[in-house]
């Protein structure tokens, strides 16, 4: 506040002009990606309408209130 | 940069779990465990009713897990595995829209992304096909059920990309405001016509062949073969309760995901030369 020319001088960036180039970062954000929706999956879908391990329910009994209380539909 | 985007998304997400599990602990242990408690007495007059007609009675089978261990350590891991998940989706889409949405401040655009996380994955797809506690939903139609869900949410997230996108190319030419409502009103007609051409889940094949045309699987009341009910239907109230805590936990956990990763971005972000000017915030 004490420098009042300067505030007028000065263009204010409110916003930031950074843009990442997506292209140099695609593996990490598309690694990062892949990882989450495969943890949504396994919290959410797996062992429930499809299964990736067989007809086991460890996963889908150990996340059960989970997965009702986030919406996903439950056995 | 990216990396250091994620892994505040990840720290974001854990904490906006961390939220949602406190308050699931709280508020939806409690119907979780009154639905079970009616499943189970539902199924005991069920046996009763078809030990009496002489049809066979299945025997129940045994939990893997106690309830104890579910209601605690289980909804914990699942609600903050969740979030670490979504605080990871958040951060791909956040360094994705950083400078490519419009003149927004850091914790400007992690708020807006996190409304756009809220809506994309839980609460339009909600909207159709909402949470249930146990007692809903036949294990028969299970597989339906599944895809119409993941159907809804892959839908919801592209439309909404689709409206972002509709807004941005349309401002210069209707400004900012106008575009925002254009944009807004392309994607609630666009996801309201799949929303009245997907089938309710009372409407499934499986669902209409047994119990008749129903909106949904809410069980209803149990009859004798005379029509007298020996078991009440789900009761509404517990149902609304549990569908509103859990938006309540998704409105928390997206909510927290916004505020701290806004944080953290706002101070990652900021230019480090800060002069005094940079607080006009």
């Amino acid at each position: 506040m004490s420098n009042l020319s300067a505030q007028t001088t000065v263009p204010t960036t409110t916003s930031t002009t950074i843009v990442l180039p997506v292209s140099k970062a695609v593996l990490w954000l598309v690694g990062t990606a892949v990882l989450a929706l495969l943890a949504y999956y396994f919290i959410g879908v797996d062992q429930g309408a499809y299964s990736i391990f067989g007809k086991d329910m460890h996963i889908h009994e150990f996340v059960h209130d989970a997965r009702h209380f986030l919406g996903f539909p439950c056995h | 940069m990216e990396r250091q985007l994620i892994l505040r998304g990840l720290l974001a997400g854990g904490a906006g779990g961390l939220v949602a599990f406190v308050f699931a602990r709280i508020f939806a242990e409690p119907q979780i465990q009154a639905a079970i408690d009616y499943e189970s007495g539902r199924s005991a007059a069920q046996q009763t009713l078809d030990k009496a007609a002489g049809l066979p009675v299945e025997a129940a089978e045994p939990d893997l897990f106690s309830r104890t261990l579910q209601a605690n350590v289980g909804i914990g891991l699942g609600m903050i595995l969740f979030g670490i998940a979504m605080g990871a989706l958040f951060a791909v889409a956040y360094t994705i829209c950083l400078g490519r949405v419009g003149k927004l401040r850091p914790r400007t655009l992690a708020m807006l992304v996190a409304v756009g996380g809220f809506l994309g994955i839980y609460f339009v797809p909600f909207l159709k096909y909402p949470a249930n506690p146990p007692a809903i939903g036949h294990e028969e139609t299970i597989h339906d059920r599944g895809n119409l869900y993941l159907l809804m949410v892959f839908c919801s997230l592209v439309l909404l990309v689709g409206a972002v996108a509709l807004g941005k190319r349309l401002t210069p030419r209707l400004g900012n405001w106008n575009a925002t409502l254009l944009a807004i009103a392309a994607y609630v007609v666009v996801i309201g016509v799949l929303m009245a051409v997907l089938p309710s889940l009372g409407q499934l094949a499986a669902n209409v062949q047994e119990y008749g045309r129903h909106a949904t699987e809410t069980p209803l009341p149990l009859t004798d073969d005379k029509g007298t009910i020996v078991y009440p239907g789900f009761d509404a109230d517990r149902l609304y309760a549990f569908r509103l805590y859990s938006v309540g936990a998704q409105v928390l956990l997206w909510g927290v995901i916004g505020l701290v990763f806004g944080l953290l971005a706002d101070r990652l972000l900021r230019p480090r030369t800060a002069t005094p000017v940079a607080s006009t915030v």
